[in-house]
Formats: structure tokens, sequence, C-alpha cells
């Protein structure tokens, strides 16, 4: 049975990762259980003894945090997999110009390594909902959902940066996407408290992040609480931004890999 | 379809920006035979390859390339060529067998088809032992063998080779040649490019004469050397810069003369003849030497440049 082209590309990914997955394992599961366990168990306690509980809507802080670390670790493992990468498909190992003097064409090296990236965040959310489960913290059977919902929030950062990388010439602009952007969203999106603490002039930014409909996408699908209407407005969001995102790279790659 | 060339372009432009790399060239490459573009360094060599390669769409003129368009058939023409680009796109993390497998597996070669097909090759590039090393430590010689080797994964009927040579030592380049030489008796279509004349004489039946994205010339080796060069030629070597004030001294002795600056080049079908009457002429060069006319020398006499510099 023939493998449809773009997952031939994906398959270069995967054997590529399976040389270098010990490097990668400290990043992507290690550190973000040491974060749930230090936020969530730890400042916890003391957010839960305090006058935290209550505007937090009478959750523990574990329970409240935990969704959001998912989220935000989801949109940072799609950054991460979405900058250097591309530059290395394109300048350092030169991947995308091996694939592209096969079958496979522009669009299907940019599904492939999509695919790739959504399978790389999926790796990043799911331990996030094992140590959930194991807590205790996912009262709804909808729960489960985060792992797509965390795959969504990935796709809506990864089609725009893939975009955005393969117009560079070096990777000198990654860092200050990590800096300005993901450093930031990480910290003011909701993810370790909610945004209605915040000055307006900044809730409404954050309101208009996608890392913090990610956030709230998340949160509300473990407590089981996720309506109709808030479930269209976050996730239409985070789909409206992967498929502009994605148009755009299709042009970008064009461009960058057709010459 | 028979007759038909298994490589057509007419009128074929290539233009980046206010670039020209390709000014409407014409060719036809026939099956079977071992086809060069030979050329100095941007020439528009390369440009010209990743077109045939369906990599790179045409500005504009015609190209065909196994019967099909590239515009319209790329994926399918792909599938059926090998293609070894000037800069290799190896993945130096990857072993040797791993780079052959999952570039097979672009093609959509089943894993049962690959394995032997990736030992055999190994056989062919003489990297047996090497297959289960990471590619980072081979030598750069080996490097383009694996290149070669996984160009041919899908048994491609036309393998396009981008300066298949440049930067090995010449041990290496040997070795190579006779990996090519290989495949072409086994009927495989040669298209290459090079800068080098002596690569283009050992391995091309056919090929063009590349300069500034244009056709000089075209014919085969031999023909070219018969058509624009004397048999031999008389090389009179001088210090730097001191060829010049010499030249008129002997320019009428040979059928024609070349001025490089450090050496006279003395086109003649008698080179014994001319050395005798150069030495009557008292000039003493630092060197004298005999030697046959090459491709080198048809691109000097063809644009007043030579090849390498
Ligand atoms: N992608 C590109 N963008 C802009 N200019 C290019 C590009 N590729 C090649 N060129 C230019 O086209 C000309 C021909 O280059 P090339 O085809 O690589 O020649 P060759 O392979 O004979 O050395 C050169 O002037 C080169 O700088
Ligand atoms: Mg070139």
């Amino acid at each position: 049975m023939a493998t449809p082209p773009a997952l031939r590309a994906t398959q270069y990914f995967l054997l590529a990762y399976r040389r270098t997955w010990r490097a990668s394992i400290m990043s992507t599961f290690v550190s973000p259980l040491l974060y749930l366990l230090a936020m969530g168990v730890g400042l916890g306690s003391f957010v839960n003894k305090g006058g935290g509980a209550a505007s937090l809507g009478h959750m523990g802080y574990l329970q409240f945090v935990a969704p959001g670390l998912a989220a935000a670790n989801a949109a940072t493992a799609a950054a991460g997999e979405s900058t250097f990468p591309v530059m290395g498909g394109i300048k350092w190992t030169r991947t995308y110009f091996a694939m592209l003097a096969t079958p496979l064409r522009v669009v299907d090296v940019l599904a492939g390594h999509l695919t790739w990236i959504g399978a790389r965040v999926a790796m990043a959310v799911a331990p996030y909902l094992i140590v959930m489960a194991a807590f205790g913290v996912t009262p709804s059977p909808e729960a489960a959902a985060v792992l797509p919902a965390g795959i969504l929030v990935g796709m809506a950062f990864s089609t725009p940066l893939v975009a955005f990388a393969a117009t560079q010439d070096n990777d000198g602009s990654f860092s200050l996407v990590f800096r300005l952007g993901m450093i930031p969203l990480f910290l003011f999106s909701g993810v370790f408290f909610p945004v209605s603490v915040l000055p307006v002039g900044l809730r409404v930014i954050a309101y208009a992040t996608p890392l913090w409909h990610g956030v709230e996408l998340c949160r509300l699908l473990t407590l089981g609480r996720l309506g109709a209407a808030s479930a269209a407005v976050h996730a239409g969001y985070l789909v409206a931004l992967a498929v502009v995102g994605a148009v755009i790279a299709s042009r970008t790659y064009t461009r960058r890999l057709r010459t | 379809m028979p007759g038909e060339p298994l490589i057509y372009g007419r009128g074929l432009v290539k233009q980046f920006g206010t670039v020209r790399a390709v000014d409407s060239i014409d060719f036809a490459v026939e099956r079977g035979e071992a086809f060069g573009f030979l050329g100095p360094n941007g020439a528009g060599k390369s440009s010209t390859m990743r077109m045939i390669a369906c990599v790179s769409p045409r500005t504009s003129g015609d190209l065909s390339v196994l019967g099909l368009d590239p515009d319209r058939d790329g994926a399918r023409i792909r599938g059926r060529i090998g293609v070894v680009p000037q800069e290799d796109s190896l993945d130096l993390e990857l072993t040797v067998r791993e780079n052959l497998y999952v570039y097979g597996r672009y093609f959509d070669l089943p894993r049962s088809e690959l394995r032997p097909r990736i030992e055999q090759l190994l056989r062919f590039a003489q990297l047996t032992e090497r297959g289960d090393d990471r590619v980072e430590p081979l030598s750069g010689g080996m490097k383009r063998r694996l290149t070669i080797a996984r160009s041919l994964i899908n048994e491609p009927e036309l393998l396009l080779l981008d300066e298949p040579t440049t930067g090995l030592d010449p041990q290496a380049r040997h070795a190579l040649w006779d990996r090519l030489y290989r495949l072409k008796s086994q009927g495989v279509t040669l298209v290459l490019t090079t800068h080098y004349m002596d690569e283009a004489e050992q391995l091309c039946d056919r090929l063009v004469v590349m300069d500034r994205g244009t056709v000089a010339a075209e014919g085969s080796p031999q023909g070219l050397i018969g058509r624009y060069c004397t048999r031999e030629v008389v090389e009179l070597r001088f210090g730097p810069g001191e060829s010049e004030r010499h030249a008129d001294k002997v320019a009428d002795i040979p059928e024609r003369i070349e001025v490089l600056p450090d050496r006279l080049l003395l086109y003649t079908d008698q080179g014994d003849a001319t050395v005798e009457a150069v030495q009557r002429r008292a000039l003493a060069p630092v060197s004298v030497l005999v030697r046959r006319a090459t491709l080198e020398d048809v691109f000097l006499r063809l644009t007043g440049r030579q090849l390498v510099d």
C-alpha cells in the first residue's frame, strides 16, 4: 500500500529523532514534571492555604496550573521544533532539498514536517495528562481531550513559525522569538494566575494571544466545564491561526525551496 | 518514444532577479550517452541541472525530460531519475545505511525491496564496511560515493551529476570515475557538469561548452578539439607578467598564438618543429612543453578566458 508522500517525509524526522531522543528527554519530559511538582505541589500548598483558592474558583492550585502548563509546554515544544529544525532542513543538513529531489513536493515536505511537529507536541503534552491523572486532578472524562487540544495549540504556534523560519537566512532571530515572544506569553497567558488579576490593558492583550486561548481550552476540558460557545471561540481562534499559518508557510516554503 | 531525445531543451532560460543565469540554451541528450555541461564557475551549469531535475521552475523556453514536462509532471520525472546535487544533502548524524533507507522511503520503496538494494549499492559504492557508521567522519570521496549510491536507490534510467568530483583528491576522483563508467556500461544515461576539462574528456561522449549562461559550442571532446584547435600545443612559460613582450617574436611560427600572463600557447600540428623554430629565436623561457590540445584550449579559443583560474 502506498504511503502518502507527506508521511514519507515524516519518517525521516522519526528516524533522526531515534538517534537523539535521549538528549531531548530532559526538556520534553523531566523539566515539565519538575515544574508541575514545584508549582502545583510546592507553590500550590502556599496558594491553597491563602486566599488563592477562592479567586481560582475553588479548585486546587495543581488543578489550575497543570492544564495551563500542558498548553504552555505544547506551545514551547512547537516553537522549538518549528524554528531551528526548519533552518536545518534548508541550510544545515539540507534535508528539505534531499526530499525535493525525489517525488516529494514542497507541500509534502511542509505537511510531513508539520505532522512530525504535531507528534512531538503530543509527546510534550502526554506527561502532563499522566501526572494529572496520577494526582487525581482530572475529574472530567473530557480531560483526555487535552491531548488533541494541546496538539491544536502546538499547530497554532507551529505553522506561523515555520512560515517565518523559512524566510530567515540564519538562526539569529530565533532567540528573539523565544525571548520576546514565547517567554512573555508563558508568563502572562494565564498559566500561573488568572489573567483577571492583570490590569485591564494587559488583560486585553492576554485575551488576544493564542496561548491564553490554549490555556483556557485545556483548563476547561480538564474541569469538564467547556461549553459550546467557549469551545467555538478558543478552538476556532487556534484553528484559524493554524490554517492561516499553513497557507503562508506553503508560500514561504515554495519561495525558499523552489528557486 | 524511440528516436526522441531523453532530455530536450530549447530556448531554455533561467532568470534570478536581474541575473540571467541561463540565457536561452539549446541541447538534446540521447538515451545511453554520457553528456556534459563544461564551463567555469557561474556559467549556469547548476541552474540548468536544477531545471532538468525538476527542482527549479524554468523562466521560459521548452524543456522535456523523459518525454514529460517538468512543470506538469515534476514529481513523476523525479521518481524516475537520480540526482547528485553540487552540495551534498546527506544527514551526517544518520548512518550510511539509514541515509540510503530514508531516501528510498521518499520514493515509497518498501523495506523488503530496500534491504537487498541497499546492500548492493553499498558494494557498488565500496562502503559495505562503513554501512553502520555515521556519515560525518567519512572522507569527502566516500560521502560523494554515498550520494551517488543514494541517487541510484530508485534504479533511475537517467542520472544527473552536478560537479561530481569537485573538491576531491585525484585518487578519489579516479575511484568515482570508475563507478560512473560502470553505470554507463549498464545503460544508465549520465548527464554531468564539470569545470574540469580532463573530467569532461574522460567521461563525456558529447558535451556543450557553457559560458555566461549560453552554449558556446557543442560536440564530442575530440570533435571540439579538432574543430577549434590544432593537434598540439607548445607552451612557453615565462615569469609572471613577462609573456606578453615575447609574443611578437614568435607569433609568426604557429598557426595561432594565445597570450596568458605567464605563458604563451603556440597552436601547431608539428610540436617538435615549432619548438626548434622557437629555440632559434633565443627567448630563454623558463620552460618549454609540448602537449596535446585539450578542452581547456577549446574554451580559451571560444571565450578568451581560462576554465579554471
Ligand atoms: N538561487 C539563486 N539566486 C540568485 N542567483 C543565483 C541563484 N543560483 C544561481 N545564481 C546565479 O546564477 C549564475 C549561474 O550560477 P550557476 O548556475 O550556479 O553556475 P555554475 O553551476 O555554472 O557555477 C551565477 O551568477 C549565480 O550567482
Ligand atoms: Mg554549479
